[in-house]
């Protein structure tokens, strides 16, 4: 028959086996890749720091003569401070808006069949396709006769049109992964609709949220023509301020750079808060 | 089919573990005899399915071997040991149909033709697929899925060993039993050795021959259900196998006689004192009763439970909760009662273990 | 398929409707309006009903446009869908790395993107650029202002740099979803690596990458912003993908008319490809 030795432990810890070795060299994909990546901005601030003289002067992978004069440059000029606050201030207006909006929506397309709830979704994503580039125009009429133009709430407002298809989107996928029991057993216990869904819900795909706000914020961030088309003085976004400065200093490309340099700094300052967030969120499913 | 020997095996995950703390599974001898049916049980986080995961191969010991046949496997791969194994959550690839789930495992080894399409449709038979053959995977129940996962074990013809982890946990409870029975009725056809995994003790009672009942890291008895039922190695195994579990009361105990808050009882066989800080009585429900003349250990009745065929009476004595199973005949009135032990069904326990007695 | 009807739901979705609608339907309703009159400085119109849709659909420069912009879209999904899922395989399920490889994967995508044009531009500059200069160096002659092959060489290279992370992203999280059991089922079952890419990741990944090909074919349509700052279009017209010859038709030209009936027709083509797209992938999954 069987016979055991009920184990006790050595007290000595005993000498770990050394395991299988799964580590191949797949991690080299990932790496070329993120140098590919980085390689661009190494350049962008290579540059940044380097005088005039020396961009045209010499070739070198590393400034010799380092200089924040481009920086100085831009800083001195406080539209660049208004600039990102505005930019900032719509992004997250936008991100709530979208993100709230679409939370009632998401949990309607993933729990429960409506009439024409195949084709609305689509045509939520077809907003995706209009091209701004001839839509800037009806925009700026739009906005102006609402009496909105030159406004946070207008940019954010208008970057619904693409952020609330994707929101809807990313929040259905991670709904559907929750199931269905869960509301069922919450009604069961007399919950209400809006107990059950803001207490218990909402916790649950905390993750999906978080990976929903990060792409709202990043569309609405990166996007400039709308952005510029809606606000001239009082909302105008950073990106176009850096365009003004470069067309005011002319063809300077430590300048360039620099005011490229400092547009990155938000985008990787939030990336770094949400990275958490956004690991977790991808760990718990289905994007 | 194989004897898989588990020979001083102790797993940590951590990369350096330093005490026992840091091991899910504490050094662990134990021999799983060919075509056994053998259950792993516990609660969960107690190492079961690390165990498993060292025999399949999906994860390799700190340290110790696995031999299979006597054969050292420990370093070889899943596929190598050539073992089948049934997840928690059906596993199936879903764009093929039933036909190719089932084929998949012979096709990787480069069976075709006449010997695949017998083998399969043989399984498939087996196991009620048949009439499903054609159809996609990913449409079925999970019950279905979970018998393709089991379908892809059986066809290999020379598995080393199945093992389950779990396999019933998605499972509706009404099919539950039907593929309980099922599976035991698989064993005895094919006489693998089959190892199932599981934190239910009636699924581990049903289906296995002998039983391994496992806590925090550590096996504490294997045994037949008999055995675990009549003769627990440990209070562990008393409070996990059976509904409810065993009665446990502190005792002081020397020679024939246990003391228990105050009052004597005679023991079928007598102790020396034993050593141990908690020296324990233990009796499972079904050896108490309920004494008819009112002469025994006076308890207080503080609930009682109709489960059908019997009645659960929880009484305190002395301030100890016991459970007693009452006949259906039985009346209980008042609160004041008195019971007694079947005094051949009676154990010492010294610090959770048994304490072996002289006759 | 288990889903309950109720009709009530169309409550829970009539925020996003409103909003989305206000920005989406207004605006298209200007460009219809436009895309049927002539204007005269740009206030005063007439009715010209299918003049401009048969201008620009029998136009030398829409055809031209339109087979770069498809050229440019074929390219950039036939390397970005397949990289991106090729580098998302590689990557680490778990571990410290896991949210270090995120980090920097996710960082072009918040660049705003005329901010991406510069930086390329920079890049790739023939004399002073880190590109430009290698592939000098390396004794091929390289100018993307003045050659169109390496025009279109950056071009590619820098969307495919901007995007491919978004596809990275996106299949990671597929793989993600996928349990532990089925690549331990795999294993028992003798599978090879390429049957488990083929039988359990890619069904499992169907659903992302639908979604990313869906992305990335609508977004490539849309692209301006950056390579109007790294090429202006150029040289001559070899990188005038749609939304730049849009631009200099409605902006330079004043011809809002057809700039406005060529948007139209345009976004009723990305609308039907994306569809039909759309709807395969939805049957499949609904039949398989």
């Amino acid at each position: 028959m069987t016979d055991i030795v009920a184990g006790r432990v050595a007290s000595t810890p005993v000498a770990a086996r050394r395991v299988r070795s799964r580590v191949g060299f797949s991690w080299i994909v990932p790496a070329l890749y993120i140098f590919f990546l980085l390689v661009p901005i190494y350049w962008l601030l290579n540059m940044s720091f380097k005088t005039t003289n020396e961009i045209l002067g010499s070739f070198s992978l590393w400034p010799r003569e380092f200089t924040f004069a481009n920086y100085a440059k831009i800083v001195s000029d406080p539209v660049w401070y208004n600039g990102y606050l505005n930019s900032i201030l719509y992004a997250t207006l936008n991100t709530v808006i979208s993100v709230s909006a679409a939370l009632p929506a998401a949990y309607a397309f993933s729990r429960y069949r409506f009439l024409g709830d195949k084709h609305l979704f689509f045509w939520l994503l077809t907003n995706r396709m209009a091209p701004p580039a001839i839509f800037a125009l009806p925009f700026f009429q739009l906005y102006s006769s609402v009496g909105l133009f030159d406004t946070h709430i207008a940019v954010a407002l208008a970057h619904c049109l693409f952020n609330i298809p994707l929101a809807v989107w990313i929040l259905e996928g991670f709904m559907s992964g929750v199931p269905k029991e869960i509301d069922e057993t919450a009604y069961v216990d007399g919950y209400s609709f809006q107990r059950f869904f803001f207490k218990i819900f909402i916790p649950l795909i905390a993750g999906g949220i978080g990976v929903a706000a990060f792409f709202c914020f990043m569309f609405s961030w990166v996007e400039l023509l709308l952005a510029k088309t809606l606000t001239s003085v009082d909302a105008r976004p950073i990106a176009s301020v850096m365009t003004r400065t470069i067309s005011i200093s002319g063809y300077e490309l430590g300048v360039l750079a620099a005011a490229g340099a400092l547009t990155i700094i938000p985008g990787a300052i939030v990336i770094y808060f949400v990275r958490n967030y956004i690991a977790k969120g991808f760990a718990l499913g289905r994007v | 089919m194989a004897r898989i020997d588990l020979a001083d095996i102790a797993h940590a995950y951590g990369p350096r573990p330093r005490s026992e703390a840091d091991y899910a599974l504490k050094r662990i001898d134990l021999t799983f005899k060919s075509g056994g049916a053998y259950a792993l049980l516990g609660p969960s986080g107690c190492g079961k399915t690390t165990m498993l995961n060292l025999m399949s191969g999906l994860l390799v010991p700190t340290q110790g071997s696995v031999l299979f046949d006597g054969i050292d496997v420990t370093e070889q791969t899943s596929e190598q040991r050539n073992i089948a194994q049934v997840f928690q959550f059906p596993v199936v690839y879903d764009t093929m149909t039933v036909y190719e789930n089932l084929a998949f495992p012979l096709r990787n080894r480069r069976v075709d033709g006449a010997v695949l399409d017998g083998r399969v449709r043989q399984i498939a038979d087996m196991l009620g697929l048949t009439r499903s053959l054609g159809q996609k995977a990913r449409r079925l129940t999970a019950d279905a899925k979970q018998k393709i996962s089991l379908g892809r074990g059986l066809v290999r013809s020379d598995v080393s060993a199945m093992l389950f982890d779990e396999p019933l946990t998605v499972i509706d409870p009404q099919l539950k039993w039907q593929l309980r029975s099922q599976l035991k009725t698989l064993h005895r056809q094919v006489g693998n050795t089959m190892i199932y995994v599981t934190h239910d003790q009636t699924e581990a009672l049903t289906f296995a021959d002998t039983v391994i009942v496992m806590y925090d890291g550590r096996v504490v008895q294997v045994g037949t259900p008999e055995e675990l039922f009549e003769r627990p190695n440990h209070t562990f195994v008393g409070y996990f196998i059976g509904s409810p579990g065993m009665n446990v009361l502190p005792a002081w105990v020397e020679g024939r006689t246990a003391t228990v808050a105050g009052h004597p009882i005679s023991l079928p066989r007598t102790y020396e004192k034993p050593s141990g800080t908690r020296i324990e009585l233990g009796v499972r429900p079904e050896f108490v009763k309920i004494a008819a003349d009112g002469k025994g250990l006076p308890v207080h009745i503080s609930r009682v439970d109709d489960v059908g065929r019997f009645k659960i009476a929880r009484v305190r004595l002395a301030g100890h909760a016991l459970n007693v199973m009452v006949g259906e005949d039985v009346q209980l009135s008042g609160v004041a009662a008195a019971i007694e032990f079947d005094p051949s069904h009676l154990h010492i326990y010294a610090d959770g273990e048994l304490v072996e007695g002289r006759a | 398929m288990d889903k309950v009807v109720n009709n009530r739901a169309w409550f829970m979705v009539l925020p996003v409707l409103v909003l989305v609608a206000f920005n989406a339907v207004i605006p298209l309703m200007t460009v219809v309006n436009y895309s049927v009159q002539e204007s005269f400085a740009g206030n005063v119109f007439f009715f010209e009903g299918s003049k401009w849709f048969e201008q620009v659909l029998h136009s030398e420069r829409f055809h031209a446009a339109l087979g770069r912009q498809f050229l440019f879209t074929g390219i950039i999904l036939a390397i970005e869908i397949p990289l991106g899922v090729a580098i998302a395989l590689a990557m680490p399920r778990r571990g410290p790395w896991v949210s270090v490889c995120l980090v920097l994967m996710a960082l072009p995508l918040l660049i705003p993107w005329n901010v991406v044009g510069a930086i390329w531009n920079i890049f790739a500059l023939p004399s002073y650029g880190l590109l430009g200069r290698t592939i000098n160096a390396l004794g091929i002659s390289f100018n993307f202002t003045r050659d169109v092959f390496d025009a279109w060489f950056t071009l590619i290279l820098m969307d495919v740099w901007h995007w491919t992370s978004l596809v990275v992203l996106l299949a990671y999280a597929g793989l993600m979803a996928i349990p532990d059991a089925y690549y331990q089922a795999a294993k028992i079952d003798g599978a090879s690596r390429w049957a488990v890419f083929r039988y359990i990741q890619l069904p499992k990944m169907r659903r992302v990458l639908t979604i990313a090909v869906l992305l990335r074919l609508m977004d490539s349509f849309m692209i301006y912003t950056e390579p109007f700052v790294l090429t202006g279009g150029g040289p001559g017209n070899a990188t005038t993908l749609l939304s730049i010859d849009l631009v200099k038709m409605a902006q330079g030209q004043f011809d809002l008319g057809p700039a406005a009936a060529m948007s139209l027709i345009y976004f009723l083509m990305v609308l039907a490809m994306s569809w039909v797209f759309y709807t395969v992938m939805t049957r499949e999954e609904a039949r398989t």
